[in-house]
């Protein structure tokens, strides 16, 4: 039921923005179209600034995945995570989770396909995904389109969310599933 | 330039140096010239797609600038938007800028949130003082995207679905514990994190 309508909730979310804003502000006496190609104008340069930042960013993620530095560092870690009962399976995807999205929702389809999307791995594998953003890719982009190179605390404050959620999603499906 | 051991200097390095080191150790060396070159080619495609969506929810939110809406978003805020960003005020354009891009991710609908998050930012850098330094507000904004409270990860229920799941959102309810865990563990590290920063640099502007 609840699921029901926040299913609904989203599928509705961005026509009635586009219905109801325009129509407020034509009732309001503003120029629609002239306004809204005025703001369109902006979009063009800050998704152009954040290019190099970009290319830095997947440079160095890139180098580590595809040199095979990855699966090195999940091998290194696995009898830590053993302790804490934490099944070796997920380690790829939880160390990929914060440095590429497209990479980690990769290893999150592969496990959900090859363990079975209603088995404890998939449903893990579900919950960790959903559970945080890329924390790379979001500061890199953010902080890029305006010109911020010192993120201060960010990134730290980035991976502990990062790990804080995993270790919260390992407990909660050890309890749910 | 004074070089400074930055968290970020130190993992981009790290990632760099290991990837290219293990990759000679393994013997094929050459998927580091393949993966760079890829990361030039993505960049700018990533960029590209993302002109388009940004011009389209920026052209939707200045219409909604002009028409009020924004100020009006931001005036029933306040009482948490203070909370979170003391820094900035009240009823700054901002506060509406990343109330829209939140309430987005929570949707899970994240083509409109990042043209929203990218427009907060934009704001936030115009109270910012020290241009190249993140500020007060935009770590705590980015603390709150990057752990991103979800209520609907679309995304992975359409791959579960995909493959056969007799209950494709059973995982809803364990993914907004993790969510909820994450953020309120962003907010609180960013807290003590900015406290910390302010004891060290004391005298100073940050």
């Amino acid at each position: 039921m609840i699921m029901k309508l926040i299913n609904e909730v989203s599928r509705w979310a961005i026509p009635l923005v586009f219905f109801i804003i325009p129509l407020i502000a034509f009732i309001r006496g503003v120029n629609v179209y002239e306004a809204f190609t005025e703001g369109a104008q902006e979009g063009f340069d800050t998704a152009i600034k954040i290019i190099p930042f970009l290319v830095g960013m997947l440079l160095a993620v890139g180098v580590f995945r595809a040199s095979g530095a990855m699966d090195l560092f999940t091998r290194f870690l696995a009898p830590i995570t053993g302790l804490l009962h934490i099944p070796g399976e997920v380690l790829p995807l939880a160390l990929t989770r914060p440095l590429s999205g497209g990479g980690a929702l990769g290893i999150a389809a592969d496990l959900i396909n090859s363990f079975g999307p209603d088995t404890y791995i998939g449903r893990l594998a579900s919950t960790m995904q959903g559970s945080t953003d890329t924390t790379f890719y979001v500061l890199t982009v953010y902080f890029g389109s305006v010109g911020v190179i010192r993120y201060r605390y960010s990134l730290a404050v980035g991976l502990i969310a990062d790990v804080v959620g995993f270790l919260a999603s390992v407990f909660i499906c050890n309890i749910v599933f | 330039m004074e070089v400074r051991l930055l968290l970020v200097n130190l993992i981009w390095l790290f990632l760099l140096l290991t990837g290219i080191l293990v990759a000679g150790i393994n013997g094929n060396v050459e998927v580091v010239t393949k993966a760079s070159l890829e990361a030039a080619k993505n960049s700018v495609q990533i960029a590209i797609e993302l002109v388009g969506i940004m011009a389209l929810w920026l052209g939707i939110m200045r219409v909604a600038e002009k028409a009020g809406i924004i100020r009006l978003i931001a005036y029933f805020l306040r009482p948490v938007t203070g909370f979170l960003f003391p820094s900035v005020p009240k009823d700054h354009p901002a506060m509406a800028s990343i109330v829209m891009n939140i309430s987005a991710n929570m949707l899970g609908l994240g083509n409109a949130a990042t043209p929203l998050g990218l427009k907060a930012m934009k704001e936030l850098q115009h109270l910012n003082d020290n241009k190249d330094t993140a500020s007060d507000a935009m770590c705590t904004f980015l603390a709150l995207n990057t752990s991103c409270i979800t209520l609907i990860p679309a995304t992975i229920i359409g791959v579960r679905a995909a493959a056969g799941s007799l209950d494709p959102t059973s995982i809803v309810g364990t993914t907004i514990f993790a969510t909820v865990c994450a953020t309120t563990a962003a907010v609180v590290s960013d807290r003590l994190f900015r406290a910390q920063w302010y004891g060290k640099n004391r005298g100073r502007t940050p």
